[in-house]
């Protein structure tokens, strides 16, 4: 049973996080990095684990695994950074996104690719495009754009907002 | 094409901007011969190169406001108010022509021409005969829509063309058609008559045209005879070659281009010939020295022109804003690498390459400069625009008001000009509507009938401060507050400055004005200007006195690319402070911190200065080291200390955005990569106070 939009073999680049696989469109792909150190940016919400430096650009870095609900990515010597073209606000923006490991490029035909369940995932169902199944396992074939919508970076789980008291203090004083 | 059109569009609104100056300053002195003449110029080298470049309605509109200021120019109209509005709104609808390329409204345009054309000396019945005839003839002036090129056609016809039928006189007839043209016939290759096979053709033309039309079009001409002919189309002048100086080819060369003379000949009959001067003294009609003199003035001249030559070059040539752009993109790059390289350099021992890693570092200071200075452009043709506006809107609203600017001359980046320029209309209208009152009134209070709003530029170190001054009615303190605390922006018992209470107005939600006008008060108030000014890393002050006026100062960075920064690090991480707004650097010790049980002031020098902790506020957990630095900023007219672990000193921070994915992170302005490659962040010390 093939799923809307999806009529042509496809290849999709797989990944692993916290021990199951993930796939995105491989024309969404940049490049793949090995991690690097990662610079916070203040008062963001924890899954935006800050911007690294790509070759003299400054591209923001996302913690997928903390977006989806598990433990945050532990540095291994498999740890990537995935560099991806996602459209946020209508614009095109490059994104790394943190995997446990990058596994291979895979073709993907229609009918190996099923609409994703409505329970039984981890995660929101809108984040997924579909379920690929390679020999007897699922590949969950995430929609990027989505996950990175402009609405999900805002952050539902913002931080608290850490009140400033060096000032409050000074102002009664002044 | 395209290319040229475009040129004559950003020629046709340099040339509107400069109009609409002279408009207004002729309206000051009417008789100003000089304004009238630009006015004129203007208007006609509008017409000329409309009509050239093929907007034959702007052509043809701007042809009747130029018969007018033919008119003002002779002496035979005066100069008046109502001639003046008659002219700009022609040149609004000269604009809008070439905006949308002929969508503009044609009854105003219309309407335009009407009272223009009634301005016009009504005694004269030839004059006015003309006016009614010149529009057609304007239309009769061919649509040139290329570059006027001369070139050089030699038609060879194969002997049998006239057995296809073909006539070639009606082919040179279509060319002489198409521009000035000289046709030479060749007919050395004519046999005798017992030879001749008088159906056969041995003439061949060399024609030299000169046309708008391009060699495509002269090729057309040949199109159905190619095969049959020989053909060559060479362009003996292009239309572009400076004329002063440069004389048109000689015969020799000439001949020799054309291959009918080789260069060998060519240089032998000219050796056997005298020159000129020594033929003349030989004759003995002139004396030596007199040829020798005349020879002295020709170098001379020629020297000059040359001298001329490379002055035009170097005034100004016009580049598109992309491409300045770009440069300073790469610039920035370039600093980036820079840094890296002097870094290294500065742990190798090697003294060679510290030498080397030094002079690029001068090379590259001098190369950002230079393509920062090529991105400025002086503030002045902004405030100018201003004054159509104060104009218009003071006549509008039946107040009396003069605009006066100083400091027109001050240079700022161009992206900044440009981001400056709403805020600026913002701010005048709200001086114009709600500052300056109407002349009775003031009249009643004392002063004089004509207000004035003053535009100033200034730079002040790294920044431009541009204030906006009116001599009205002033802000009443007292009524910002009562809003305020209405609107529940402060609470009833809030203790704030006089200061403080009037720069609430640029607090989002608060707009003064009781009724809506037509020119503010609709609710989009001051603290969209704010924005936008802060969005340009500048900041925004207003400083009143009732009855006395309003002054707005804007103060606003040279250049948004690149700033200079102070690089301190907390936990580890780095961050970058605006350079310019750091009042001096002092130390915290952790023993002396503990003593203050948490209360977050210093005693500098005898005054109290609060501070902020970064580490706090960014939540960083890496222990504080022993010793801690406060740098003290100036921010909004107050000194605020940040406390920071290390500074590590000065910096060229070449400011990359953080992109969509970051919008949020308000107090943080950017990020600048360091030179080993970590990304730094670029505080925005404003912003962290209002959170």
């Amino acid at each position: 049973m093939a799923i809307e939009g999806i009529t042509e073999t496809g290849q999709y680049l797989t990944f692993m996080l916290d021990e199951e696989t993930y796939a995105i469109d491989i024309r969404q792909v940049r490049e793949v990095l090995d991690f690097t150190e990662v610079t916070r940016v203040p008062r963001m919400p924890e899954f935006m684990r800050g911007v690294i430096n790509l070759r003299g650009g400054v591209v923001p870095v996302v913690d997928l695994r903390l977006k989806f609900g598990m433990a945050a990515t532990e540095k291994t010597v498999d740890t990537c950074i995935i560099i991806m073209e996602v459209i946020i606000d209508g614009n095109t923006a490059l994104l790394g996104a943190l995997a446990d490991s990058v596994q291979e490029v895979l073709d993907l035909e229609p009918d190996q690719i099923e609409p994703a369940p409505k329970i039984g995932t981890r995660l929101r169902t809108d984040f997924i495009r579909g379920m690929g199944k390679k020999n007897e396992d699922f590949i969950i074939l995430l929609d990027i754009d989505r996950v990175f919508s402009a609405e999900e970076l805002e952050g539902v789980q913002e931080t608290e907002r850490q009140p400033a008291p060096g000032l409050e203090t000074s102002e009664t004083l002044l | 094409m395209d290319v040229q059109r475009q040129a004559f569009k950003e020629e046709a609104y340099e040339l509107l901007a400069e109009l609409e100056t002279s408009l207004l300053e002729l309206e000051e002195t009417p008789d100003d011969m000089e304004q009238i003449g630009r006015v004129f110029r203007a208007m006609h080298t509008i017409k000329g190169s409309g009509a050239m470049f093929g907007f034959e309605d702007i052509a043809d509109f701007t042809h009747n406001v130029e018969t007018v200021f033919d008119q003002v120019r002779g002496g035979s109209i005066r100069v008046t108010r109502e001639l003046v509005n008659l002219t700009l709104s022609a040149r609004d609808h000269i604009k809008d022509l070439l905006d949308e390329g002929g969508g503009a409204d044609e009854i105003k345009a219309n309407g335009i021409i009407v009272s223009l054309r009634n301005l016009l000396v009504q005694d004269d019945a030839d004059e006015e005969a003309e006016a009614e005839a010149l529009p057609e003839i304007v239309h009769a002036e061919p649509a040139v829509p290329g570059p006027v090129v001369t070139c050089r056609i030699r038609f060879r016809p194969a002997p049998d063309i006239f057995a296809s039928g073909t006539n070639p006189l009606l082919l040179l007839n279509e060319l002489r058609e198409m521009g000035e043209c000289s046709v030479t016939a060749h007919t050395e290759d004519i046999p005798p008559l017992k030879d001749l096979d008088p159906e056969a053709c041995y003439i061949f033309w060399d024609i030299i045209l000169t046309t708008s039309h391009g060699t495509n079009a002269i090729k057309d001409v040949f199109i159905f005879v190619l095969d049959d002919c020989e053909l060559t189309i060479d362009i003996v002048d292009d239309g572009e070659r400076v004329v002063d100086g440069a004389h048109p080819d000689r015969l020799g060369e000439i001949l020799v281009r054309r291959g009918d003379l080789s260069d060998k000949h060519l240089q032998k009959a000219l050796e056997s010939q005298d020159r000129l001067g020594e033929i003349l003294i030989k004759e003995k009609t002139a004396s030596r020295a007199a040829v020798v003199s005349a020879l002295a003035e020709q170098e001379q001249v020629k020297k000059r022109i040359a001298q001329r030559k490379e002055t035009a070059v170097s005034t100004s040539i016009r580049v598109p804003a992309d491409k300045l752009d770009q440069l300073v993109d790469l610039v920035g790059e370039l600093v980036t690498v820079q840094a890296r390289l002097s870094e290294k350099a500065a742990t190798e021992t090697d003294a060679d390459l510290v030498a080397i890693a030094e002079e690029v570092e001068m090379l590259t200071g001098g190369l950002r400069d230079n393509a920062m200075s090529i991105r400025m452009l002086q503030i002045g043709t902004t405030f100018s625009n201003f004054k159509r506006l104060v104009r218009d809107l003071s006549g509008e609203l039946g107040k009396k008001i003069e605009l006066t600017t100083t400091g027109g001359d001050t240079e700022l980046d161009k992206t900044v000009i440009e981001r400056l320029k709403d805020p600026l209309v913002h701010i005048i209208r709200n001086s114009i509507d709600h500052g300056i009152e109407s002349p009775d009134v003031r009249k009643a209070a004392g002063k004089p009938e004509t207000g004035t709003i003053h535009l100033k530029a200034q730079h002040s170190g790294a920044n431009v401060l541009i204030e906006i001054s009116d001599n009205g009615k002033g802000i009443d303190a007292e009524v910002i507050r009562q809003k305020a605390t209405e609107k529940g922006i402060i609470p009833i018992d809030a203790d704030l400055s006089e200061r403080e209470v009037l720069n609430l107005i640029f607090s989002p939600g608060f707009s003064t004005a009781s009724k809506v006008t037509d020119l503010s008060g609709r609710g989009v108030g001051m603290d969209v200007v704010k924005n936008s000014i802060e969005a340009l890393r500048g900041s925004i002050e207003l400083v009143s006195r009732k009855g006395e006026g309003t002054t707005i100062t804007l103060k606003l960075p040279l250049t948004l690319a690149i700033i200079d920064g102070l690089l301190v690090t907390i936990g580890g991480d780095y961050f970058v402070l605006p350079l310019a707004s750091v009042d001096e650097c002092v130390e915290l010790p952790r023993n002396r911190d503990e003593k203050r049980n948490g209360r977050n002031i210093l005693n500098v020098r005898g005054e109290i200065v609060p501070f902020i902790r970064l580490r706090k506020e960014y939540g960083i957990q890496v222990d504080r080291p022993e010793l801690e630095h406060v740098v003290i900023m100036e921010t909004n007219g107050k000194r605020v200390g940040f406390v920071v672990d290390h500074v590590i000193g000065g910096h060229q921070t070449v400011i990359k955005n953080l992109g969509s994915a970051f919008k949020k992170a308000r107090d943080i302005s950017g990020a600048t990569i360091l030179g080993d490659g970590t990304v730094a962040l670029i505080i925005d010390v404003n912003k962290i106070l209002d959170f």
